[in-house]
């Protein structure tokens, strides 16, 4: 009788949290995923008017599609260079500054400051750097270098891959130092007790406490790789120079274009690479993440 | 002894080091204060032939260098005084962003602890696969949820609002709630970003469950044990997921331009993006003055910052 009532409000329990989901996934459903289906719709059809069923075509032009093409490849290659640079040197920073160095909060602050300053008004200074006549070309004059027009020269995605870092690695090292921080003390000291290098103690013991933090910067830079668009758009507006055009730049302008059809094609398919990198990530979690979660 | 002093030595090149890599970081913020500063004519001289010619995207660069300069050749608050006196235009717009900016972050922050809370507890099945969905909805850029939150917009009508303020004599003040009521486009699709939810539930899931049962045993109800044990247990990941949020939708520039047509409604980042010609030197001063609340937000919660996330390794928490 009594385990019965135990259970009786248990099931209540389950049912009120189970409910707490149901805000957001009423708004979920309406602002995303039905609008989704609306755009896996319009992805199969020829155009929102007459709405003939075409089944892949709409795919089949686009992986024909130059722009496409281009812009698939340099988003690619941004992405595959920029976030293992974020991931890691972000790590490698708080691992500097986990040693006793006088002034580390205040060093902390600085990395921390690229996240107050405003998208727009940073872009500025990005320009006056890396313009033809701009400050980073007078540098390398001074040196002996040629000088680069950075915007318009294949090099402009290393500037993109600047920007980039210089936006994210301040809060991922912040990650680190505060997984770095909640490693067990004892652990460590029974190393040292054993004369365990400082080297060796990264490698064997901090970095598997490290490895759930890594996956999740990993994400994190992931997402705000995205959004870097922003700053590439504001520094060079919609037809850049072939090598910074991105995919959001194609999304973009097929939006003003009002061409909803290769559009929606385009969200579709990056929406699928998206699940399968995030699979790939999460068997990685499966392999490397399970020992030492508790 | 020895050791010790190899020790000492690389304590010191790191810290140098570490000085010219923070100062490097440092150095965009240091520019853009150094030269809302400038007289107009001092930034024109510094920059004019980059800005010169620049209409829409296309840039004309005049072969001419362009300076980077930390110190004024004269300090002058004229910029100031056009961005804050002269002109209510970049208040207005600055207002325009604290209403889309605050009520999205507040509202992302209540539906995510309630969300969160349902995911940490009694997880299952059902709910995992859930959580997987937000992740990889988390994972889509603004271009691809746009083109959906494009068309809820235009289904509900919402893409052309203005103001319609209410209330009158004392209860002016609700008309805020019209104000934000117009900016319906952006604000609704935004406060379902299930980014603060993803974080807040990883933090949540560390919750101990002796906690819980404990609360259990001395009658505490399920609000209860939200609102009395969760909550408190999360409280500086959410102040650090706030000023995440807030940053992020402070500097929103792709939502409101496509989703909202009335213009004047637009916040200052849009205004911010679209500089051209005559307004270079204000550009700086703009810059400036819109970076107040996130240092304001910075200097009170830089610590939560650095504690909020300890937990929140691995995707699924």
């Amino acid at each position: 009788m009594k385990k019965n009532r135990n259970q009786c409000g248990k099931r209540k329990e389950r049912w009120f949290s189970n409910a707490c989901l149901i805000p957001s996934l009423v708004g979920v459903l309406i602002f995303f995923v039905i609008p989704f289906g609306i755009v896996i719709y319009y992805s199969m059809i020829n155009n929102p008017i007459v709405k003939e069923y075409v089944g892949m075509d709409n795919y089949k032009n686009l992986m024909e599609n130059e722009a496409f093409k281009r812009a698939s490849k340099n988003t690619a290659t941004f992405t595959i260079i920029a976030v293992p640079l974020a991931t890691f040197l972000s790590l490698g920073l708080a691992v500097l500054l986990e040693r006793k160095i006088p002034g580390k909060s205040f060093f902390r602050t600085l990395f921390l400051s690229p996240l107050m300053v405003p998208t727009a008004s940073v872009v500025l200074v990005w320009q006056v750097l890396f313009h033809k006549h701009g400050t980073v070309n007078q540098i390398m004059e001074m040196f002996g270098g040629d000088s680069i027009d950075w915007l318009k020269a294949p090099q402009g995605q290393l500037v993109i891959i600047l920007m980039f870092l210089w936006k994210n690695l301040g809060y991922n090292m912040i990650l680190y130092m505060s997984a770095l921080c909640s490693i067990p003390k004892d652990i460590i000291e029974v190393a040292e007790l054993e004369g365990a290098g400082s080297v060796y103690q990264f490698f064997h013991i901090k970095l598997r406490y490290l490895s759930p933090t890594i996956l999740f910067v990993f994400i994190l830079s992931l997402i705000n790789s995205f959004k870097i668009f922003r700053e590439v758009y504001l520094l060079t507006g919609s037809y850049p120079y072939g090598k910074l055009y991105m995919l959001q730049h194609f999304m973009n302008n097929t939006f003003q274009n009002l061409d909803y059809q290769k559009l929606s094609a385009a969200a579709v398919l990056f929406s699928l690479i998206m699940i399968v990198v995030i699979a790939v990530l999460l068997i990685a979690e499966n392999i490397f993440g399970k020992d030492v979660e508790n | 002894m020895t050791v010790k002093r190899k020790d000492r030595v690389f304590n010191i090149v790191l810290t140098v080091f570490i000085a010219i890599a923070a100062l490097a970081f440092i150095l965009p913020t240091v520019l853009t204060i150094a030269n809302s500063f400038m007289t107009s004519n001092e930034i024109a001289a510094n920059y004019g032939t980059m800005f010169g010619n620049m209409n829409g995207s296309e840039h004309t660069f005049i072969s001419e260098d362009v300076n980077l300069k930390f110190i004024p050749d004269k300090v002058t608050i004229d910029q100031y005084k056009s961005v804050l006196i002269k002109n209510s235009d970049y208040l207005m717009k600055f207002w325009n962003s604290v209403l889309l900016t605050v009520p999205i972050t507040l509202i992302q922050l209540a539906i995510a602890v309630v969300t969160s809370y349902g995911f940490s507890r009694y997880p299952g099945k059902v709910k995992s696969i859930i959580f997987f969905a937000y992740i990889i909805l988390m994972l889509m850029p603004y271009q691809v949820t746009l083109v959906p939150n494009y068309l809820v917009a235009d289904k509900f009508g919402m893409l052309e609002t203005s103001e319609h303020l209410i209330f009158k004599g004392a209860a002016k003040p609700l008309n805020v709630f019209c104000m934000m009521w117009a900016r319906r486009a952006v604000i609704l699709p935004s406060i379902f970003s299930p980014f603060s939810i993803f974080l807040l539930t990883k933090v949540m899931r560390r919750v101990p469950v002796s906690y819980v049962e404990a609360a259990k045993l001395d009658g505490a109800g399920e609000l209860q044990i939200m609102t009395k044990i969760y909550l408190p247990m999360c409280k500086s990941a959410l102040v650090s997921i706030g000023m995440l949020v807030f940053i992020d939708y402070w500097n929103m520039v792709e939502q409101p331009l496509i989703l909202m047509k009335n213009t004047t409604m637009h916040p200052l980042s849009v205004f911010l993006s679209q500089i051209n010609t005559g307004d270079v030197g204000l550009a700086f001063a703009v810059g400036v003055v819109y970076m107040v609340p996130t240092i304001l937000m910075f200097l009170y919660g830089e610590d939560y910052l650095v504690e909020g996330i300890t937990y929140a390794g691995g995707i699924k928490g």
